[in-house]
């Protein structure tokens, strides 16, 4: 052991990432360590809201007055990866009065502002809301990008010293005398960077104190280390659109209920969501009426989505916790609250806290309680500043440019490029090499591709996630062969074309659920322009097959000279000067 | 007075054309009738007949042996190697030289801008130098401001492919100034103009300086292959020149959209369309049809929102599958728009797709049943209209874009849909 007490972090979603920052921010010599890419489990899988609290003003004031402090928070330290849309809670004739009443009042309890805005109002702000809404409150709601968030708090952390492992999944928990003293992770390739054919290795890491904020997942870490954690894992559906059918989060003002929610995201609208529990926070049921409740419930507020065009589904664990004892029944009434179990205090286990519960908005919250009590396990007296320092990105980057002339690209990719990267651009966009687009839909270059692989190594998901590449109209139909290219020559062919395939059939996992209408339309365009113009369903390099060259036309020379199906021509029927024959 | 033909073919693909020029073969009068562009523009320009079959490990190296080992039903076995052989005849004489490949049965094998070897039956003369069964050595060139092409990795992927000759590629800066993110038609306008360019502190035409910059990394290399962007109306010359300039042939790899090689094709099949006193109405979609009994007496055309009734005696469909809109679906069901005719489908959306992005989805087979005489059938198994063919896209039960035979299925569908059309006259 060394002076500065070494914490382990598990689970690389907004809540670990933001104890990671916190605790090295605080001196802590800090590792994270999560399975997949950063994001992997929940956090990657929400729709994207930065709650006003208006959602929890009747439910759970406790929460909505969390939620409206970290939302001001947030728009502070994390503006380039928060857009302030404002939301709406709409009430349709057929919802009670009384309720639009209590939801009024609670908001003004909760010190969340609030104005009740006419039917005439509402609809002037979003047009395409419903005719016969009769009312709306309007909330200080937004949008917020989860996975530009972690990844910002997870390079934060890095920058105050600490290690960041994604792709090391823990396979045992350390346990000596009653103590968590480390854990084994199995390391997918390497350590560090996700690289192809880096071989796999195993590895030990001791630590002083282990937090594992796993979410969904909290009871099997609970388990490796001998101690019950119940998470009751509670799913939930959500259906991007191809288009901000509204500019404002859209809530349905009842009491709970699924499939309340509109929230423009960066080019989409993301409709959510269901609520039901599940046993296995990883392997449950994608349901089609889930997606169709979407659609057809939705549409009762913004008539236009009956008939919209949706790009893919996804679906979300939450990580809902309830004391035991507790005995709820119905999912939707557990609470959102979030709980910081000291294994020592609990079960006698010493050495190892879980945090469980809670909600992405108020991720820093809990980071700051987490950190709190682990600083009380070792006696140091350090102040939080999380809520003070912008993370990377989001620093200094108010003044408005011409983004056209500065980094020589059209307007809106240079507008969407500079929105996303923040305060980065300048070091992310002058490489003053070609920057031509990788990704039309969501405006990406290759300067922030390869920005992205330098951080993040050969994986094209973990690519994906910090820039937006592929998560567009197209669902990577055109750019997931041009970012497998942009891995050349960095990392090997080989390599390249395992990263083209596992990003092509991780995009083909949500866009499934959208097949009819013109996104069928758009995945046949798809599979033709990989199947029939680039043959990478039947790639002989990729299936192993070999060819026999000489049973194949050899040009319309060969055919005259050595028949149909002869040897090779010798100069490919082109009449060219300067060519000469076959000879090498 | 109302417009009147004796076939009226609907989508100007290679089926519709094919069909409309089998027609015109005949002594029929002819109209076709196109919405927007054809889905050409996103089409490679390679006309694959059969690349894959069930009972043959790797490449189909002769399609016309590999028909037999095909399910029933196939459009292929339907209509037989007659069918196929016709379209191809249509085809050929329709694109005089401007392809190659009619010289044997035997497939081709040529390389995609993904890297993988793909056979084909006909492919561009722009393309042939870049023959995989041919040993000279290649060298393929990207354009570092191209992301959709990496001319380095393709050639690893080549040479890991056990290729018969040596390959080398590089990346190289094309020569003018662009904006950073221009696009790649650009390079092609460029080529096709020729207008001069700045390299190396002088001025030079576009041609000789892209082979200037070519020189350095020539080698030992025979031939040399680049983006299909080589020029739009001058493709010919551009070639020409930069061969010239670099003593080595010189050929495209076919890429995704905008595709040069299909946009040229789009041209050539029109060119004889005309040729062939084909009349065109093109800009407006087929949206429906009048009926007597059995038999359609017009196709409504929606021109600017006046609905405009086109009479023929024979009608062929060709309005291509999902892509080209031919073929409609919503969350209930898969129709095809304009006559309504038959689509067999699941009934459970999710039973349209498989969880292998590569797998075998059957919304790839989604299309009209059609009988021997082409004609589209109902769910019973009975011809829809009397005087209804279908062909191309739009006709389904075979997931062409595995097979590699999507051109082959639209040539041979469209040869008999209209061979039968103008033979019923």
């Amino acid at each position: 052991m060394t002076d500065t007490p070494h914490v382990l972090v598990i689970g690389g979603g907004s809540t670990g990432c933001g104890i990671t920052r916190d605790l090295a921010m605080r001196g802590f010599e800090v590792t994270l360590v999560e399975k997949g890419n950063l994001t992997h489990g929940t956090t990657g899988r929400m729709h994207g809201l930065l709650h006003s609290g208006g959602r929890y003003a009747v439910s759970d004031q406790a929460s909505a007055t969390e939620c409206i402090e970290e939302n001001r928070v947030l728009r502070d330290i994390a503006s380039h990866c928060v857009e302030m849309t404002g939301g709406l809670f709409v009430q349709r004739p057929e919802d009670d009065d009384e309720y639009f009443q209590k939801k009024l009042e609670g908001c003004r309890e909760c010190g969340i502002p609030a104005e009740v805005l006419s039917a005439e109002e509402a609809r002037e702000m979003e047009p395409y809301l419903a005719t016969d809404i009769k009312r709306a409150i309007k909330v200080p709601d937004g949008a917020v990008d989860p996975f530009r968030l972690c990844v910002a708090n997870a390079a934060s952390a890095q920058e105050h010293g600490a290690r960041i492992e994604t792709h090391a999944e823990v396979i045992d928990v350390l346990v000596e005398d009653d103590q968590v003293v480390g854990i084994e992770v199995k390391h997918d390739s390497g350590p560090g960077k996700r690289e192809h054919k880096t071989p796999g290795t195993t590895e030990k890491i001791y630590a002083d104190y282990v937090v594992s904020a796993t979410g969904a997942w909290a009871g099997q870490i609970g388990e490796m280390a001998g101690v019950d954690v119940e998470v009751r894992p509670s799913k939930g559906v959500m259906t991007i659109m191809n288009t901000r059918q509204v500019d404002t989060v859209v809530n349905r003002c009842k009491p709970k209920g699924d499939a309340d929610i509109v929230v423009p995201h960066e080019t989409t609208c993301i409709l959510g969501t269901t609520d039901i529990e599940v046993e296995d926070p990883e392997d449950y049921p994608e349901e089609q009426w889930e997606v169709d409740h979407m659609i057809d419930t939705l549409s009762e507020l913004v008539p236009m989505l009956k008939d919209a065009r949706t790009i893919r589904s996804f679906w979300g664990v939450r990580p809902l916790y309830e004391p035991p004892g507790t005995g709820t029944d119905d999912p939707t009434d557990i609470t959102r609250d979030f709980f910081l179990l000291d294994h020592e205090e609990r079960d006698g286990l010493s050495g190892m806290t879980s945090i469980v519960g809670g909600k992405f908005t108020t991720y820093r919250m809990m980071a700051e309680k987490i950190t709190d009590h682990v600083c009380e396990q070792f006696g140091i007296d350090a102040e939080c500043r999380t809520a003070d320092e912008p993370l990377p990105g989001s620093e200094d980057f108010s003044v408005l440019r011409d983004y056209m002339d500065e980094f020589g690209l059209r307007s809106p990719i240079g507008r969407r490029s500079v929105q996303r990267l923040g305060s980065r651009a300048d070091e992310v966009l002058k490489t003053g090499e070609p920057n031509p687009v990788v990704c039309e839909c969501e405006a990406v270059t290759r300067a922030e591709i390869q920005d992205a692989i330098e951080q993040s190594g050969s994986d094209l998901n973990a690519v994906r996630i910090r820039t937006r590449a592929s998560m567009g109209n197209c669902q990577g139909a055109f750019c997931c062969q041009r970012m497998a290219h942009e891995l050349y020559p960095k990392y090997d062919e080989e390599t390249a074309y395992s990263a083209f395939d596992e990003l092509f059939q991780e995009r083909w996992k949500g866009e499934r659920h959208a097949l009819w209408g013109q996104q069928l339309s758009q995945a046949m365009l798809k599979y033709s322009l990989h199947s029939t113009t680039m043959n990478a369903d039947h790639d002989a390099v990729r299936t192993g097959d070999a060819i026999d060259f000489t049973a194949f036309d050899g040009g319309t020379d060969a055919a005259s000279k050595s028949g149909a199906t002869g040897a090779a021509a010798t100069d490919g029927g082109v009449s060219s000067p300067g060519t000469n024959g076959g000879d090498r | 007075m109302a417009i009147h033909e004796d076939v009226l073919v609907i989508g100007g693909g290679i089926a519709g054309t094919t069909a409309a020029l089998a027609a015109a073969e005949t002594g029929a009068q002819v109209r076709l009738v196109t919405h927007k562009k054809s889905t050409l523009r996103q089409a490679s320009g390679l006309i694959d007949v059969l690349g894959y079959a069930p009972d043959v490990d790797g490449p189909v190296s002769d399609p016309f042996a590999a028909i037999e080992s095909l399910p029933e039903g196939h459009p292929y076995q339907l209509l037989g190697e007659t069918a196929i052989r016709g379209g191809l005849t249509v085809f050929d004489e329709a694109v005089g030289e401007a392809y190659e490949g009619s010289h044997t049965d035997t497939n081709a094998l040529l390389t995609t801008s993904g890297g993988a070897i793909k056979p084909t039956s006909r492919y561009p003369t722009s393309t042939a130098a870049g023959l995989v069964s041919d040993d000279r050595a290649m060298l393929i060139v990207g354009f570092r401001s191209l992301t959709d092409f990496d001319g380095e990795l393709v050639a690893d992927h080549l040479a890991a492919a056990g290729v018969p000759f040596s390959v080398d590629g590089v990346e190289i800066e094309v020569p003018g100034s662009y904006r950073a993110d221009s696009r790649v038609t650009r390079i092609a306008n460029a080529l096709d103009l020729n207008k001069d360019l700045d390299y190396e502190g002088r001025s030079l035409p576009a041609r000789e300086a892209f082979a200037e910059v070519i020189k350095p990394h020539l080698g030992d290399a025979d031939r040399v292959g680049l983006p299909a962007v080589l020029g739009d109306d001058h493709a010919d010359a551009v070639r020409a020149d930069l061969e010239r300039h670099l003593g080595a042939a010189v050929f495209e790899l076919p890429m995704g959209p905008p595709s040069y090689p299909g946009l040229r094709l789009e041209d050539i099949l029109f060119d004889a369309l005309d040729e062939a006193g084909v009349r065109l109405s093109d800009g407006n979609p087929a949206v429906g049809y009048e009926a007597d009994g059995d038999a359609i007496d017009a196709v409504i055309v929606d021109q600017m929102n006046k609905e405009v009734p086109y009479s023929a005696e024979q009608v062929v469909l060709a309005t291509g599958g999902l892509v080209g809109k031919g073929i409609d679906s919503d969350r209930e069901g898969v129709r095809e728009p304009v006559f309504d005719c038959h689509v067999p489908h699941p009934d459970d959306r999710y039973d349209w797709f498989v969880d292998d992005a590569f797998g075998e989805h059957p919304f790839a087979k989604f299309g009209v049943q059609i009988d021997e005489a082409c004609k589209p059938l109902d769910a019973d198994g009975v011809p829809e209209f009397s005087n209804l063919r279908a062909a191309g896209g739009v006709v389904g039960g075979v997931d062409r874009t595995a097979e590699k035979s999507k051109s082959g299925v639209s040539l041979a569908t469209g040869y008999a849909a209209g061979t039968a059309a103008g033979e019923a006259i």
